[in-house]
């Protein structure tokens, strides 16, 4: 009924390849945005902005960085706990090392040292493809974690061996440190995710991505038409390890406050992040996101009903939402191995014919 | 008719043929014992429709891996516009203005049909990334320049109704129409096409045969095919080059390589008594 491809014609070149080509998706995309950065900072709460929002929109940037490398690219990374790490070590380091430079450019700065330390690591993806490269990712994430325990100097040799943030603002307003306002937590992590996407959007509509697409589809044909293969994939590490850097050191610097390499950035966050692309859906912006959102909030909704409504143990509450996470990830693969933004295109090719589908 | 192989000469119907635009000297390519390619030696001429011919295993395929820098040979040199080519990365021949379709489609099918033709004019894409994430500046107006471009290639090609569909959704002929726009959409001098009618039927051949006679015809792109149906082969190229085991075995019109008698034998087989 509403959603109408009718009537909204392109005349232009540009006006085709815009983000949103249909006047219903542009509109709801602005509604989406007034409603994140007008109204949500006004109403939240620290429950919410802990619990539910700052950890989506932060695995929204993760989810992005390795949908470049593992869904626009097509080479598997099972490092980004320890990728993430890096952001956040490099953000920690740099925060105690200029204390009086502003977040702003600390978080893009340990973005970028990430995005160097992931090209170096991607450089046996010229090498080898698929499971052997996950292997060697996987070296990555051991090798990484273990070098910020062993080496002092990453966390300015405190005695517990963690990193903590201190306390810094952004034009006045405190973001990191424990007196960090719920709305603050909120609104850096939304201005870094938006910036983010943007940039990721634009790269893979563009030259950029479908060379990435290209290489992921069929190298080979690939290499013939004019990509050079060494460029295509490192600067997919890059791109992607920019971002998963970003997102390490808003984890780190704005979630967690203080942070343990291996508790905080293990293999279990790898796994977690690669989770949600797939459940996502693999080369789509949108499905980072839907996947983030999938994988954030399922355990906090299921604890929700398990413990608030029905009044059962934690501990049992704990097991079962584990079960029925699990389950329906495995579901999730069967009937849609395209991810959730797969279901959504599916959505609106129906909605677009609704209700008169003849 | 003037001397072929002394170059400038003009064809049966009137298309003026320029001067040498790749030269193949003495070729030879071996895979560990197996020779594919023994010392063969051949020329495409500006503005000609080689073919490339012979029964299955002569090495043909290997021969436009070859050209189009896949394999290196083991001796021999190419020649192409005048200089000699070094060895070089696949990548690195596209950029010299040699495109090529495969036998078996070899089209990006995650993708649209529009972006897999986008993806022909990379070499013509120079925007820095930077320029891409912002969309702003060169990187916008080289996209709409490119576009521009493609959809002569999708207007040429008949194909403007699949412009947005995944590449994976076509049947197989559009598939080969596609992968034939995403060479055109490269603007190449040499035009590499190997089998572009293998699996097809009577009319999909024939409108194969008249997107490459109009290519040859409008863009005056040379192209050097490899194909099987006789047919088609002999009523559309210059001149046709037969190989087998390896060997080159003929070169000339089709109507002399049609009375060569190493050809006949090499396709019909000879009596051994």
């Amino acid at each position: 009924m509403f959603y109408r491809e009718a009537g909204d014609f392109s005349t232009t070149y540009p006006q085709d390849s815009q983000t949103f080509p249909i006047k219903f998706d542009r509109y709801r995309y602005y509604v989406v945005l007034v409603i994140a950065f007008g109204i949500i900072p006004f109403i939240i709460n620290d429950y919410w902005a802990n619990a539910v929002f700052v950890p989506f929109l932060i695995y929204a940037i993760a989810a992005i960085g390795l949908n470049i490398l593992t869904g626009y690219c097509g080479q598997v990374s099972l490092g980004t706990g320890a990728f993430m790490a890096v952001g956040a070590y490099s953000c920690y380091k740099l925060m105690t090392a200029f204390p009086e430079v502003s977040m702003l450019i600390h978080i893009p700065l340990a973005g970028l040292i990430t995005a160097g330390v992931v090209t170096i690591f991607g450089l046996p993806s010229l090498r080898i493809k698929g499971f052997y490269l996950a292997v060697a990712t996987l070296a990555a994430q051991f090798f990484l974690v273990w070098l910020f325990n062993k080496v002092g100097w990453f966390y300015n040799y405190s005695a517990s061996g963690q990193i903590s943030a201190p306390q810094r603002d952004v034009f006045g307003i405190i973001v990191t440190g424990p007196n960090t306002a719920a709305w603050a937590k909120y609104m850096i992590c939304l201005v870094f995710v938006t910036i983010c996407a943007v940039l990721a959007r634009n790269l893979t509509r563009g030259t950029t991505g479908r060379t990435w697409m290209a290489i992921r589809d069929m190298d080979i044909a690939a290499e013939i038409i004019g990509v050079n293969p060494l460029k295509a994939k490192l600067t997919a590490f890059a791109i992607s390890g920019f971002f998963v850097g970003i997102a390490g050191a808003l984890f780190f610097s704005v979630y967690l406050g203080a942070a343990e390499v291996g508790e905080s950035f293990g293999i279990d966050k790898s796994f977690l992040v690669l989770f949600m692309i797939i459940i996502g859906g693999l080369g789509s912006i949108f499905g980072s996101f839907a996947g983030a959102a999938f994988m954030v909030l399922l355990p906090v909704f299921l604890k929700n009903v398990f413990v608030g409504w029905l009044g059962w143990p934690t501990d049992l509450a704990a097991h079962l939402q584990f079960i029925i996470s699990g389950g329906l990830i495995i579901i999730f693969l069967i009937m849609e191995p395209h991810g959730l933004a797969q279901l959504w295109r599916v959505a609106k090719e129906k909605l677009r014919l609704w209700p008169f589908p003849h | 008719m003037n001397d072929m192989s002394q170059g400038n000469y003009t064809t049966a119907d009137g298309r003026k043929i320029g001067n040498t635009l790749m030269e193949m000297k003495n070729i030879t390519l071996r895979f560990g014992g197996v020779v594919a390619i023994k010392d063969i030696s051949f020329d495409i001429h500006e503005g000609e429709i080689r073919a490339i011919i012979g029964p299955n295993g002569a090495g043909k395929s290997s021969m436009l891996n070859v050209v189009s820098g896949f394999y290196h040979p083991q001796e021999g040199e190419v020649w192409f516009r005048g200089e000699k080519r070094p060895p070089m990365k696949p990548y690195e021949v596209a950029r010299l203005g040699i495109a090529r379709t495969f036998q078996n489609i070899a089209l990006f099918e995650g993708m649209s049909v529009l972006d897999n033709i986008m993806t022909g004019r990379l070499n013509h894409m120079k925007s820095s990334m930077f320029s891409q994430m912002l969309w702003k500046g060169k990187a916008e107006r080289e996209e709409v320049e490119n576009r521009e471009v493609v959809e002569k290639v999708i207007d040429f090609l008949e194909i403007q109704a699949i412009r947005k569909t995944p590449v994976g959704r076509l049947p197989y002929g559009l598939k080969k129409r596609v992968e034939l726009a995403r060479a055109l959409a490269a603007e190449p001098k040499l035009l590499l096409l190997d089998e572009p009618m293998a699996g097809m039927n009577v009319e999909e051949k024939e409108d194969m045969s008249r997107f490459i006679l109009d290519v040859n015809d409008e863009f005056g792109t040379t192209i050097a095919l490899i194909e099987h149906d006789m047919g088609v082969v002999m009523d559309l190229s210059d001149r046709v080059v037969v190989m087998d085991y390896g060997k080159k075995i003929g070169d000339g019109t089709p109507d002399e390589v049609r009375n060569n008698q190493d050809v006949i034998d090499a396709y019909l087989g000879v009596s051994h008594d």
